[in-house]
């Protein structure tokens, strides 16, 4: 049986006899389903080590600096730190929306729910942005023009530089993240999906989800350390 | 395809309990638990976690294969994680290049601004600080 290019008709039946979007390895949707499926998560588990060298990082300096951890992320705007939770959380919600209108076929909501998704992904790229211009304004960036006032100011340094690293890799996934949604969005208004093949959409939902998860850790970790201390 | 249909609803209950979650979470870090904080902070993002892995990523209704594989992920970084801290955060003699505090008496800050003397630090890890520039010895 000749090897079809992926996506090529936009209808389940097709003259061939089997799916277009099936790939000729595999014996049945389901089962070339399911390797992708696998295929992604094993990918997420790279990206969870890759993650998770930042966070040893961050652990160990929090265990050898707990006061400037504290000074440092109490300059952090929780404000924004919050709303951004909310925005993100809501684009996974948003997201799982879309795989779901993609399962039983609803093709105009499926391409709303991933303009939603990416729309909200803006937001939290958009207040990111401030934050960070907010940062270079009060010389809070790590390097030789970094300014902060008081007894751990090189310590805080650190906390800094890895809330830098910390956000800036995940912004770097959320904008990774738009040009999926974007392409798969695209592939959606074009009708390459149907209830029988949706893969795309559900492969770039476990990425974006994930970005998501990165976000509830990084959330806690940088901005919540030591807010009581704020009170008192 | 043979893949789960979540009703609607599930989706808009995680995300209502996740919403739930994060106002906690942001609750509880205003009240002083002293080095309690941190690991309730840590289980609320672990909770919140694993309901956005279950229910949005599918893991709930997913191949054995892939739970395994999705398991071994965190497994893995619980690994990394924790046996690594077992050394750092066990010697309590230890203080960082400069530190403030020994490490593992407490993750959250005492009251005390000023700074434990650190001259009985016996030994300094070959990974410290001493790029840093001194911009604090003002």
């Amino acid at each position: 049986m000749p090897r079809l290019p992926n996506g090529l008709a936009t209808h389940a039946e097709h003259v061939h006899g089997h799916h277009p979007a099936l790939q000729h390895h595999f014996e049945t949707l389901e089962q070339q389903h399911e390797a992708s499926t696998l295929g992604m998560w094993i990918f997420l588990v790279t990206e969870v080590m890759f993650f998770g060298g930042l966070f040893l990082a961050y652990m160990l300096y929090r265990i050898w600096y707990p006061q400037a951890w504290s000074e440092g992320s109490l300059e952090l705007d929780i404000v924004l730190g919050g709303v951004n939770t909310v925005v993100l959380i809501g684009s996974s919600l948003t997201m799982a929306l879309a795989v779901r209108a993609a399962q039983t076929g609803q093709q105009r909501a499926t391409v709303n729910w991933l303009l939603v998704t990416m729309a909200l992904g803006l937001t939290f790229l958009v207040i990111k942005f401030f934050e960070y211009e907010h940062k270079f304004e009060l010389n809070h960036v790590p390097g030789p023009n970094f300014v902060f006032e008081g007894p751990h100011a090189d310590q805080v340094q650190i906390f800094i530089s890895l809330y830098f690293a910390m956000t800036g890799l995940h912004a770097l996934h959320m904008i990774i993240g738009f040009g999926i949604l974007s392409t798969v969005a695209w592939m959606a208004h074009k009708g390459r999906f149907s209830p029988a093949w949706y893969t795309p959409v559900e492969m770039s939902g476990l990425y974006w989800h994930f970005v998501d998860i990165v976000w509830i850790f990084l959330f806690p970790l940088l901005y919540l350390v030591d807010r009581a201390h704020q009170l008192s | 395809m043979s893949g789960h249909i979540s009703p609607k609803t599930t989706y808009y209950g995680i995300f209502g309990a996740l919403m739930v979650l994060t106002a906690i979470t942001v609750g509880v870090a205003f009240v002083n638990l002293g080095a309690l904080n941190f690991p309730v902070a840590i289980t609320i993002a672990l909770m919140k976690a694993t309901l956005v892995v279950l229910f949005f990523m599918h893991v709930k209704y997913s191949s054995r294969l892939t739970k395994l594989i999705v398991s071994g992920a965190f497994f893995f970084l619980f690994v990394m994680l924790a046996l690594t801290l077992t050394d750092y955060a066990s010697r309590g003699w230890h203080v960082g290049p400069r530190g403030t505090a020994a490490a593992g008496t407490s993750l959250s800050t005492g009251t005390d601004p000023v700074p434990r003397p650190v001259g009985t630090a016996p030994a300094v890890p070959a990974e410290d600080a001493a790029g840093e520039t001194p911009a604090s010895e003002r």
